[in-house]
């Protein structure tokens, strides 16, 4: 079982991760426009 | 928003030199896809004083940053031009105060839950001694911070009801969560066998997702009616020096002299200046005749002009400016409303009480028979665990966003939390007829030929006066005649070249203010009659199949009303009457035993509406009359009204589903719980299971 020891700690530093990732997608306001999202794919890059 | 490196933040705050950028927010009520998102942000890109536009599809608004001193009024003709409407909305952003948002809270809590539940699973299929030491000492790593960051919402919320001496649903909640996590720790610290940080993180987690179900819910029907209330004037031509310069609302003070362009609505009370001038009051009055006023006689603010410019002197500003009386009578009609307590609060009621009772029971009952502190501490957490009301907490909030989401694109804005569960038990529908049932408009001459047609198509579409724009409307398929050296004369007309031929749209005289229509030397005269709004009949007809009974009140006069009714199909008709008579009809309806609920416009109606058990106002309606109505109808369609009273009906019906079904699993789990048989293993699948379901019953048919 001393796998675990390994396992472990390397699982949270993934889910870690992920959370790290949650926060900066709610911080850099990438909630606040998810119709305007889809819609903006459709745009071609300016410029 | 904020800067990313503290030291940079510095120099902001400092706050010594102004800023050199002001955002403002344009609201686009017509926007709809990529191709609109592109138009309005191309449009605004050229204008000068801009440094950036960003469009938000969602809250249908765009947000420009500009420099300080800009004036939107030209960006808005701008984006008009580019075919975009837009008005300004005063309020800069909604107020999304820190901890008010819940996401982060439940990201944390889900993290952690889906962590914890991986290691649960290792200790129930059959983990032992050191193993599963080590494995209830990494949850409780990793429980605990996230259980005092995330659960603070329900801690604050238990705490400020425990301080007035009262109890509410989130105290339970703080405390199921507070005694699993110090139980657990104490189990841990002991070798012992269970651990129910899963558990109390789940609870957590299903918990906040209806929290953020329900904010998301209220964000979104705030930034819908800010919206709506940004179609008001919120800036006036004031005459400064003999110049009229825009000013927002806000700067006009008592005495100011102001401009208005015929067919703006009188923003404050007023006094007409000089000369003689019509308006329509049937904001006010209900009557959908216009009134002439001449110099000296009062405005009301909410009055429409029709003929102008005039110049007005402001009497009252602010919140002197609605009736006083009609404002009171909305307050006392509000104050009764504000009593009725929604299902979920009920439920919550009843629930409060029967999980302390039980969960003490259980404790005093298993420390009288066994005489062990620890398996009595035990028994009773897991009874607090598995009565708490995750689905509960969930039953309602799911039901209210599916419902109100399905409502909204029906053209529908659910305003009030409760309005779904009061419109569901409506069995009266009392309609104001002017500006709801019916509209003033233009009617197209007969004898007119195909190019003369087009051509008044064309003059119609130049204009900004609201008679003209249901002229355009019932031209609709017609193309518009192109047209050279158009000019609008304010009280006048709109006058322009088609060939060579002098075409005009707009007032025969001075004297005289029928419309009239001039092709070269031929004249044909427009009358502006009262018509029905196109879908009214079909809309009370649906309402009629549901078994409704439907009234219509008026303060026109009795032969206007019975030609209205007849069209329509009514019987029930009630004119001449005022705004207190209004009132007294939906108080007498009521003591007679039926539920109302009340649509209607204008202010003679916002007494009405605040006191019918249920309101509606048309998006067109003042903003008295919206602030005091639980539903406003942003399309103008009527038969949404009968969608709406059947989806909350459906709505309604989906949350006792939703209550009982949490009350089943209950009735099983508690006695296991009661017995001591309760594992977390059992806490974490009735818990997650519970919710699933209810989840699944509120979306049910609600995506038609």
């Amino acid at each position: 079982m001393n796998v675990l020891v390994i396992l472990v700690p390397c699982s949270l530093i993934l889910g870690i991760g992920a959370l790290v990732g949650f926060v900066w997608t709610l911080k850099s306001h990438q909630y606040d426009d998810l119709d305007g999202d889809a819609a903006r794919v459709l745009l071609d890059e300016e410029e | 928003m904020t800067a990313a490196c503290p030291g940079c933040s510095v120099g902001d705050t400092a706050g010594l030199s102004a800023p050199d950028e002001v955002t403002h927010q344009l609201v686009l009520p017509g926007i709809h896809c990529a191709g609109c998102i592109r138009g309005v942000e191309t449009a605004l890109a050229q204008l000068p004083d801009i440094k950036g536009a960003r469009v938000n599809l969602t809250r249908k608004r765009v947000a420009i940053s500009a420099t300080p001193k800009a004036d939107p009024t030209p960006w808005i003709r701008a984006l008009a031009q580019a075919g975009y409407e837009a008005h300004e909305v005063s309020d800069v952003e909604p107020a999304r105060k820190a901890g008010e948002d819940y996401t982060i809270h439940m990201g944390v809590a889900g993290f952690a839950m889906m962590n914890v539940t991986l290691l649960s699973v290792a200790v129930w299929s059959g983990a032992i001694d050191t193993t599963r030491d080590f494995l209830h000492w990494v949850s409780a790593a990793i429980a605990l911070p996230a259980a005092a960051f995330s659960a603070q919402p329900f801690f604050r919320s238990a705490f400020r009801a425990l301080r007035v001496g009262r109890v509410n649903m989130d105290v339970p909640i703080s405390l199921a969560i507070l005694l699993a996590c110090g139980m657990s720790l104490y189990e841990v610290m002991n070798s012992g066998h269970h651990a129910w940080f899963d558990a109390a993180l789940t609870l957590t987690f299903f918990l906040l997702v209806g929290r953020v179900l329900d904010q998301r819910l209220r964000r979104a029907a705030h930034s819908a009616a800010d919206n709506l209330a940004a179609l008001e004037p919120s800036r006036v031509l004031r005459i400064e020096n003999g110049t009229r310069i825009s000013r927002p609302l806000s700067e006009i003070a008592v005495g100011d002299a102001l401009w208005l362009n015929a067919g703006a609505r009188v923003p404050v009370e007023a006094r007409l200046s000089a000369g003689d001038i019509t308006v329509d009051a049937s904001f006010i009055t209900g009557e959908s005749d216009p009134v002439t006023r001449s110099a000296g006689a009062r405005l009301h603010a909410g009055e429409i002009v029709l003929t102008g410019p005039v110049t007005v002197e402001a009497t009252a500003v602010g919140e002197d400016t609605t009736i006083r009386r009609i404002a009171q009578l909305v307050a006392t009609a509000e104050g009764a409303k504000g009593q009725y307590i929604g299902i979920a609060d009920r439920a919550a009621e009843i629930y409060t009480p029967v999980v302390h009772i039980l969960s003490a029971a259980a404790f005093l009952g298993w420390l009288y028979f066994t005489g062990d502190a620890r398996t009595a501490i035990n028994v009773a957490i897991a009874t607090l665990i598995i009565t708490c009301p995750c689905a509960l907490g969930l039953a309602v909030p799911a039901v209210a966003v599916a419902a109100t989401s399905r409502l909204y694109r029906a053209g529908l804005l659910i305003k009030s939390d409760t309005a779904l569960e009061r419109l569901a038990v409506v069995d009266t529908v009392v309609f104001d007829k002017t500006g709801t049932l019916t509209e003033r408009r233009l009617e197209v001459p007969t004898g007119l030929s195909d190019q003369e047609t087009r051509v008044l198509r064309a003059l119609a579409d130049s204009s900004d006066h609201p008679l003209c724009h249901t002229l355009t409307q019932a031209l609709g398929h017609t193309t518009p005649a192109p047209l050279t050296d158009a000019r609008e004369t304010p009280g006048q007309g709109i006058a322009a070249l088609f060939g060579n031929t002098d075409v005009s749209l707009g007032r025969a005289s001075a004297a005289d203010p029928e419309t009239t229509f001039r092709f070269g030397t031929t004249t044909y005269r427009l009358t502006a009659r009262e018509t029905l709004l196109p879908d009214a009949r079909a809309a009370v007809e649906a309402l009629q199949q549901d078994g409704k009974r439907v009234v219509m009140l008026t303060g026109d006069t009795p032969a206007n009303a019975a030609r209205m009714a007849a069209a329509l199909g009514l019987t029930d008709i009630r004119a001449g009457v005022g705004p207190e008579d209004k009132l007294t009809i939906i108080k007498e309806l009521e003591a007679g035993g039926a539920t109302t609920l009340m649509v209607g416009d204008g202010l003679n109606d916002t007494a009405a509406l605040a006191a019918a058990h249920a309101s509606m106002a048309p998006g067109s309606a003042l903003d008295a009359s919206r602030k005091a109505a639980d539903v406003i109808l942003v399309s103008r369609q009527l038969t949404a009204i009968a969608t709406a009273l059947r989806t909350s009906r459906l709505a309604t019906r989906r949350m006792r589903q939703n209550i009982n079904l949490s009350t089943l699993y209950n009735l099983i789990a508690v006695p296991l719980a009661l017995a001591g048989l309760a594992t977390p293993l059992a806490a974490s699948i009735a818990m997650s299971s519970s919710s699933i379901t209810v989840v699944l019953n509120a979306v049910r048919g609600m995506r038609r």
